[in-house]
C-alpha cells in the first residue's frame, strides 16, 4: 500500500489471503468502543494466524491497547465479533478469554518476585496431595518445571532461585513459558523487549520464535519500536484512529517504509487539524 | 535455532565454587543465606552473655519461667508472620490474648461446661479475627487502623464486661489444668505445636504459597486466580485464634484475669518477635523459625536482665537498645547474604 493510497480508506485493507480459514485461530469483525465522546475503535476486522506472531503498531491513543484489553477480556466491544478458532466467543472477563487460551504476559507485573521459578510456574495451579489440604508437592512440580523449561529451550541456571534474583529476559521467558503451559494458545505481549540489552532480548526472541513455529502458539505483540517488532513479528498492523491502516507482511517491508507511513500520516492528520483551526 | 543460555543473562550468577577450600565455600554460603542467621547469632550471644553473667540461667526453674514468659508472644509472632507475609499488619492479637479468657470466663458463668465454654470463646476470636479482615479487604481500610481500632473495642468491650474488677479463672484442677495452661511445660508445648501447624501451613500447602504471593506482588497473585481477599481474612482469623487460645492458656496458668491492660504490650513484642527473626514487613517473606528465634531473643533477654538485677528503671533502655542491635545486625548481614545469594 502507497502512501497516496492510504489516507481516508474506509474499508480496513484486506487481510493477508494467504491465510487459511482453518489456519485462524483469532479473528475480529467490525469491533467498536467508545468512552464517551472519544471514539476509540471504529470497525477493526483482524485475523491472527495459528503460530502467527502479529505485531500492533500506532501512536498513543490510536486505539491499539483498547484493542488488546478488549482481546483479553477486560472490556466488552461496543459492537462487532470476535471469533476463536471459528466460533463466535463474548468475554465478560479475563478469566473467560483465558479459558479460550487468550493471554496477556506483563513483564514485571506477572510475578511473584519472592517465589521460586518453579513455584511461579505453577502459580495457582500447583499440583497438591492430599486433597482438600493442600500438601504442595513440591518434588514434582520442581521436576515438571524443569522438563518444561528444557522443553521450550528456555535455560534458567537455578530452578530454586527467587524470581527477583532473575535478569529481566529470564523473568519475561519465564512469564511466557507459564502462559503457555497453562495452555495459552493466543499470547499478548506488551512490549515484550521493552528495557532489555542484545542477549536479553536474543532470549525472548528465541523464545517467540520456538513457541510460534514449533508449538503453534499465536502472539500479538505491541510495541512502540520498529526494531523491536521486525525481530519478533510476522506481519504487521498499523492502527490509526481505531482502525487498521495498514497490514502487512514484514518481509514485503521495512522499517523506512513504514516510518515513512506513519510520519505522512501523521503529518496529513497535523494538517486535518489546522484546516479545523482555520475555519 | 540459538539456544538461550544462562551466559545470555546480564547479571552475573554466583561462581560455581572452585578448587581447594570450594567445601569451606560452600558452606559459609549455605550459612549465609539463612534468612534466620542474624537472630541465631543474638539469640547465642545472649544465651552464654546470661549464662556466664549468672549461673542460675541454666537451671530448670528459670528455663521454665523463660518458655512460659516468651510462649504468648511467640504465638502472636508466629500469627504475625502470616499477616507480615500478606503485606498487612495486625495490632489487635494483644487485645485478642486478652480478651478471649474473659470470653471464656462469661460463658462459663453462664453454665457452659468449660471445655466448650473454651471452644465458644475460640468462636468469638475467629469472629474477632473475621472483622479485621472484612473491613481491611472489603472497605479497604489499611489494617493497622483497622486492628488497632479493634484493639482499643476490645480493651473498652473487656472493661465494661468486667467493670474492671479482677476474676479467678476456671479449670485450676486435675489433668484439665495440667493440659491447658497450669503444667510447667503446657504453654510452651501448645506454643510449639502452633509453630509447628503454621509453619506447615505457610511453607508446605497451597494456601502458604498464596500468602507468600499475595503479599509478594498482589496484582500477579490475583492475576493468576488467587482470591487474594479471601487469603487475607483467613489469616486475619488465623492469627486472632492462635492469640485467642495462648490467650485462655495463660490465663488458666496464672489462675486469674485483669481487666487492666490493653494489650499493645503484648502485641508489639511479638511483632518484634517475627520482624527481628527476619520476616519482611513490606510482604511476601515469611520465616516462622526466626519468629521462634526472635521470640527466644525476647524472653532471654527480658529473663537475664531481671537475673543479673538490672535497675527496673534501666530495663525498657536496654531492650530497646538490644532489639535496635538486632535489627541493624539483620539488615546489615541481610545484605551481605543478597550478595551471595546472586
Amino acid at each position: 500500500m502507497t502512501e497516496a493510497e492510504s489516507p481516508l480508506v474506509e474499508a480496513s485493507p484486506t487481510p493477508d489471503a494467504t491465510l487459511a480459514a482453518s489456519d485462524v485461530v483469532l479473528k475480529t469483525v467490525g469491533l467498536t468502543k467508545r468512552f464517551g465522546a472519544v471514539v476509540a475503535l471504529r470497525g477493526i476486522d483482524m485475523q491472527l494466524g495459528r503460530g502467527e506472531v502479529l505485531g500492533l503498531v500506532g501512536d498513543n491513543g490510536a486505539g491499539k491497547s483498547t484493542l488488546v484489553k478488549i482481546l483479553c477480556g477486560f472490556h466488552p466491544p461496543d459492537t462487532g465479533k470476535i471469533y476463536v478458532e471459528g466460533k463466535e466467543v463474548s468475554f465478560r472477563s479475563v478469566a473467560d478469554a483465558r479459558g479460550f487460551g487468550i493471554e496477556t504476559v506483563y513483564q514485571d507485573l506477572a510475578l511473584v518476585p519472592q517465589l521460586t521459578v518453579a513455584q511461579n510456574l505453577f502459580l495457582n495451579r500447583e499440583i497438591t496431595m492430599f486433597g482438600k489440604v493442600g500438601w504442595l508437592s513440591a518434588g514434582k512440580m520442581r521436576q515438571l518445571a524443569k522438563n518444561y523449561l528444557e522443553d521450550i529451550k528456555v535455560e534458567i541456571p537455578d530452578i530454586d532461585a527467587e524470581a527477583e534474583s532473575l535478569s529481566g529476559g529470564q523473568r519475561q521467558a519465564i512469564a511466557v513459558a507459564r502462559a503457555t503451559r497453562q495452555n495459552a494458545k493466543i499470547l499478548l505481549l506488551d512490549e515484550p523487549l521493552a528495557a532489555m540489552g542484545a542477549r536479553e532480548s536474543a532470549l525472548i526472541v528465541d523464545l517467540v520464535k520456538d513457541l510460534s513455529r514449533n508449538r503453534g502458539v499465536s502472539m500479538i505483540v505491541i510495541d512502540h519500536n520498529f526494531t523491536h517488532l521486525f525481530e519478533l513479528c510476522d506481519r504487521l498492523n498499523v492502527i490509526q484512529r481505531g482502525r487498521i491502516a495498514l497490514d502487512q507482511q514484514v518481509k514485503d517491508t521495512s522499517v523506512e517504509e513504514l516510518t515513512k507511513f506513519m510520519v505522512s500520516e501523521y503529518r496529513r492528520e497535523l494538517a486535518a487539524g489546522q484546516e479545523l483551526l482555520e475555519q | 535455532m540459538a539456544r538461550a543460555t544462562a551466559s545470555d543473562s546480564e547479571t552475573p550468577q554466583t561462581p560455581a565454587p572452585k578448587g581447594p577450600g570450594s567445601v569451606a565455600y560452600w558452606l559459609v554460603q549455605r550459612v549465609i543465606q539463612q534468612r534466620e542467621l542474624t537472630v541465631v547469632l543474638v539469640t547465642l550471644f545472649v544465651i552464654i552473655y546470661f549464662g556466664i553473667a549468672n549461673s542460675a540461667f541454666y537451671t530448670t526453674a528459670n528455663i521454665i519461667t523463660v518458655c512460659q514468659y516468651l510462649a504468648s508472644f511467640a504465638v502472636i509472632g508466629f500469627g504475625e508472620v502470616l499477616i507480615l507475609s500478606l503485606g498487612e499488619i495486625d495490632l489487635s492479637a494483644g487485645a485478642v490474648y486478652l480478651s478471649s479468657p474473659w470470653f471464656m470466663y462469661l460463658f462459663w458463668t453462664s453454665g457452659m461446661p468449660i471445655g466448650w465454654a473454651i471452644v465458644a470463646a475460640m468462636v468469638c476470636c475467629a469472629g474477632v479475627g473475621m472483622i479485621n479482615g472484612l473491613i481491611t479487604v472489603w472497605l479497604n481500610v489499611s489494617s493497622l487502623i483497622v486492628t488497632l481500632a479493634v484493639n482499643y473495642a476490645l480493651f473498652g468491650i473487656v472493661l465494661i464486661e468486667s467493670n474492671d474488677i479482677q476474676v479467678n479463672m476456671p479449670g485450676q484442677t486435675g489433668r484439665f489444668s495440667i493440659i491447658f495452661g497450669v503444667g510447667a511445660w503446657s504453654t510452651i508445648l501448645w506454643a510449639t505445636a502452633m509453630m509447628l501447624a503454621i509453619w506447615a501451613l505457610l511453607k508446605r500447602t497451597r494456601f502458604g504459597l498464596h500468602v507468600t504471593a499475595t503479599g509478594g506482588n498482589l496484582l500477579a497473585a490475583a492475576e493468576s486466580g488467587i482470591r487474594v481477599r479471601r487469603v487475607k481474612v483467613w489469616c486475619f482469623i488465623i492469627i486472632s485464634c492462635a492469640s485467642g487460645l495462648i490467650g485462655i492458656l495463660d490465663a488458666i496458668r496464672i489462675g486469674s484475669i485483669n481487666p487492666g491492660s490493653s494489650g499493645l504490650d503484648t502485641v508489639l513484642p511479638g511483632i518484634v518477635a517475627a520482624v527481628v527473626g527476619g520476616t519482611a514487613l513490606t510482604g511476601g517473606r515469611g520465616t516462622i523459625i526466626g519468629a521462634a528465634l526472635g521470640a527466644i531473643f525476647l524472653g532471654v533477654l527480658e529473663d537475664g536482665f531481671n537475673l543479673i538485677g538490672v535497675n527496673a528503671n534501666w530495663f525498657y533502655l536496654a531492650e530497646g537498645v538490644m532489639i535496635l542491635v538486632a535489627m541493624v545486625a539483620n539488615t546489615q548481614l541481610g545484605a551481605v547474604a543478597r550478595r551471595f545469594r546472586r
